[in-house]
């Protein structure tokens, strides 16, 4: 028993001192901050690599630092996580971007959600089965070396789609969620290459989002992606990692196109709180932003020299739980598309470059244009009612005070954040857009103009 | 004459002898050998036949790559076991350290918040279990015994519970998730809403064989023992506390060891959609995870399932046979 005891003792005064020295840290910060109302926290995420910043602030004791004590759960789906969410079983959660901007808006289930921190830009990837590839393969310009020329645009995949048509069959693909980055991107993508990807009808009751469809969109949770395009039920899906390395792995489909190409730097995930919440426990949602903040600068630093650590934690079976490799291949900085064509692609995962992690208001713009290009949003808006919406739930706020005290607190440097004085939260417009359509969020109305598939103004179904 | 009968005796003796050993020797192979020899058939051909299965997760797991997940598993209850412990010792340091700074602070420990191990999904399993099994006999048996008592009662109820004996799981779940999340709010839960929704769909599924063994069970007593109480002209409470319930133990215990089989097989189901942390979930999040592991460590929970609901019944047939005056059941 003697060794036992000897082992435990030495382990408890090396927790002892960590902990001491972490304990000053926190004791530093709290005289300008105060103590957090609530300590006990529990957040809710799914099962995909952007879920990182969350597990990286709780294994590395950020959140602890702030003195939360935080509990960390999958969710089954985006919507039980949304519902956690508003009925409180939940504190906070990893969400869609779309998920608070929708849920503000009263579309779906009807909540005041808002947003201090944006977890990740890119991520995703669209996948379709080996059965599709082969036939769109033919239609790809190729290298020398016979490797597809990327980015892969839909105009390869539009005469697979009429071959389904003139057949009477159905092309279905697979998305996370109909607020969701992955159905705007898959959308996005497919119109921009002449598939219509259909609209929704809310104000008739059609939440199918299938009106005038080519190809048919519904909803299966990310991790069943890969199972589900293997059933057969679906051609192809739009999702986040690790599934789409997954299905590369797995031999059952192969990614086309990374979110990346579509849009270079989208803003991806958000951290959703309720408005209620923010406004009951001021202290500890700064001090929540603040372990995030940290956590997402750990992930890209010193360029990305973290990433292996962090991909050896979402392995673990209570978080992302796929394995090392797989995780591995876009965490790290490459992709693998058609297997053994493996590409760098080092800004595919961006947790903290780029002022990643502040909520801008035309991150949100955007997402609101294309909720009202394909019907979400039924009838004209104006800009102001865009702005607006978009000042209600993102909160640039929040995140200044947590940046501020961090900066304050000398644990990271000014230099890494915008210039909070000249900040105005509208990104300059942005050109990168696989069909080179320019985004400017001060004008939405006028970008919906430029579309030629989606609706425009006076348009109502 | 004395050699004569030790001639016929010896023999005879040797004779003994030999059933005996005979008897030791089939009773060995009876209770040991052949189930040894059954598992090694088993092992042997799990194992060639999971070679030969290639699922997009790699090979079907055989019994090593089981085994190997059984020690993985417990390596990592080990090592969870030295975070929990670094983590009493951190929030120890920071309660003092509050404490230090502001006298009124009410230090408070708050227990570990970090992932259920193996370990502690059975315990939530056999914990779940229990409690939805004795709310189902808190239920049941006394609805039985009045039932049995009570024929136009009998003859009112048993078309209900004719109708809802058959209904899985999963049909129930639905409507007891929102029914649980509907009544139960409380700012400081005592227990989680998937350990209630899961507890909850367990009793719904194994009232039934309670009910209608113990109602069987007094509803058949022998009349001699009622016209007993009949002639004694015992007060209800006495005739159900002498009578009553010793006359029909044996089919109130039946009921109860029916029931709680279907208790742990229902559990699975409902800790897999409810995403209670036991089992269940563990099977659930495996097959989200579909890590080249996962195939194995589900195999390993099936194996620790079976075996447990092996043991389960086990204790259900000592705990009847103890309490049963009908030793022959």
């Amino acid at each position: 028993m003697s060794w036992k005891k000897s082992i435990v003792s030495t382990l408890k005064n090396a927790a002892l001192t960590i902990a001491l020295s972490l304990s000053v840290t926190s004791i530093a910060n709290s005289e300008a901050l105060g103590e957090p109302e609530k300590e006990e926290l529990k957040f809710g995420f799914i099962k995909l690599t952007d879920m990182a910043p969350i597990a990286v602030a709780y294994e590395n004791g950020y959140f602890e630092d702030e003195g939360l004590y935080v509990t960390i759960e999958a969710q089954a789906n985006w919507k039980v996580l949304l519902n956690g969410v508003i009925d409180g079983s939940l504190d906070g959660a990893h969400m869609l971007a779309g998920q608070p901007i929708a849920a503000t808006m009263g579309y779906g289930t009807k909540a005041h959600i808002i947003t201090p921190f944006s977890m990740d830009l890119n991520g995703n990837a669209i996948t379709v089965s080996n059965d599709t590839w082969k036939k769109m393969k033919p239609n790809i310009p190729k290298m020398a070396d016979g490797r597809p020329v990327h980015p892969i645009k839909a105009d390869s995949l539009k005469p697979v789609i009429d071959q389904y048509k003139d057949e009477g069959k159905p092309f279905k693909m697979g998305m996370v969620f109909p607020v969701s980055t992955h159905n705007y991107e898959l959308r996005y993508w497919l119109a921009a290459g002449g598939i219509h990807p259909g609209y929704y009808a809310p104000h008739k009751g059609d939440s199918s989002g299938q009106i005038d469809a080519d190809a048919l969109l519904s909803v299966t949770p990310p991790p069943q992606m890969p199972s589900t395009m293997e059933a057969g039920t679906i051609e192809g899906y739009c999702v986040g990692e690790p599934w789409n390395q997954q299905a590369v792995f797995k031999n059952i489909g192969v990614p086309v196109v990374t979110d990346y190409e579509v849009w270079k730097d989208n803003p991806e995930k958000v951290f959703g709180i309720t408005a209620e919440f923010a406004a009951k426990y001021p202290n500890t949602t700064v001090r929540l932003t603040r372990a995030l903040i940290r956590a997402a600068k750990w992930l890209d630093e010193n360029n990305n020299a973290n990433r292996p650590a962090a991909v050896k934690i979402l392995s673990q079976s209570n978080y992302v739980g796929a394995d090392y490799d797989v995780i591995a291949n876009s965490m790290t900085g490459t992709f693998e598309y058609e297997k053994g064509d493996k590409r760098a692609v080092p800004d595919f995962n961006v947790f903290f470059r780029y002022n990643a992690t502040y909520p801008y208001y035309s991150d949100a713009i955007w997402y609101l244009t294309q909720m009202r290009r394909w019907g979400q949003i039924s009838e004209d808006k104006s800009d102001q009612w865009y702005k607006d919406l978009a000042a209600k739930v993102y909160r640039p706020d929040i995140y200044v005070a947590a940046a501020k005290s961090l900066i304050a607190d000398k644990i990271i440097p000014a230099n890494e954040f915008p210039d909070f004085a000249t900040e105005t939260g509208f990104k300059s417009p942005q050109k990168h857009f696989i069909d080179d359509t320019v985004y400017d969020g001060t004008q939405p109305n006028a970008y919906l103009e430029k579309f030629k598939i989606g609706l425009k103004k006076g348009d109502k179904l | 004459m004395n050699s004569t009968t030790v001639n016929i005796n010896s023999p005879s003796q040797a004779e003994r002898l030999m059933n005996m050993s005979k008897k030791i020797v089939s009773k060995f192979t009876d209770v040991m050998l052949l189930p040894m020899v059954g598992i090694a058939i088993f092992l042997f051909l799990w194992n060639i036949s999971a070679k030969s299965i290639h699922t997009s997760l790699g090979e079907f797991p055989g019994p090593n790559a089981v085994i190997e997940q059984f020690y993985s598993l417990y390596d990592e209850h080990v090592t969870e076991g030295k975070k929990a412990e670094a983590f009493y010792q951190r929030q120890e340091v920071r309660n003092a350290a509050k404490l230090a700074k502001n006298p009124n602070y009410v230090a408070k420990i708050r227990t570990y918040t970090g992932k259920e191990t193996f370990l502690d999904q059975i315990i939530t399993s056999l914990v779940t279990v229990t409690a939805g099994f004795l709310l189902a006999a808190i239920i049941a048996i006394p609805l039985g015994i009045w039932m049995g008592l009570n024929k136009r009662l009998n003859s009112a109820f048993n078309p209900i519970v004719q109708v809802f004996k058959p209904v899985s799981p999963l049909a129930w779940l639905p409507l007891v998730t929102m029914v649980v999340s509907a009544l139960y709010v409380s700012d400081d839960p005592m227990v989680s809403k998937s350990f209630l929704t899961s507890m909850i769909t367990v009793s719904l599924c194994s009232l039934w064989p309670m009910l209608i063994n113990t109602s069987i069970g007094v509803s058949s007593i022998d009349s001699d023992l009622l016209n007993v109480s009949k002639v004694l002209r015992l007060p209800t409470l006495t005739h159900i506390q002498k009578i009553v319930l010793p006359a029909s133990v044996p089919m109130i215990f039946t009921g109860m060891r029916l029931s709680f089989g279907v208790a742990w097989m229902v559990l699975i189901a409902a800790e897999m959609l409810a995403q209670n942390p036991g089992l269940g979930k563990f099977v659930w999040d495996e097959f989200q995870n579909g890590s080249s592991n996962s195939l194995a460590r589900i195999m390993a929970a099936v194996i620790v399932i079976g075996f447990i609901g092996f043991l389960l019944d086990r204790v259900m047939l000592q705990i009847q046979q103890k309490v049963s005056w009908d030793k022959s059941l």
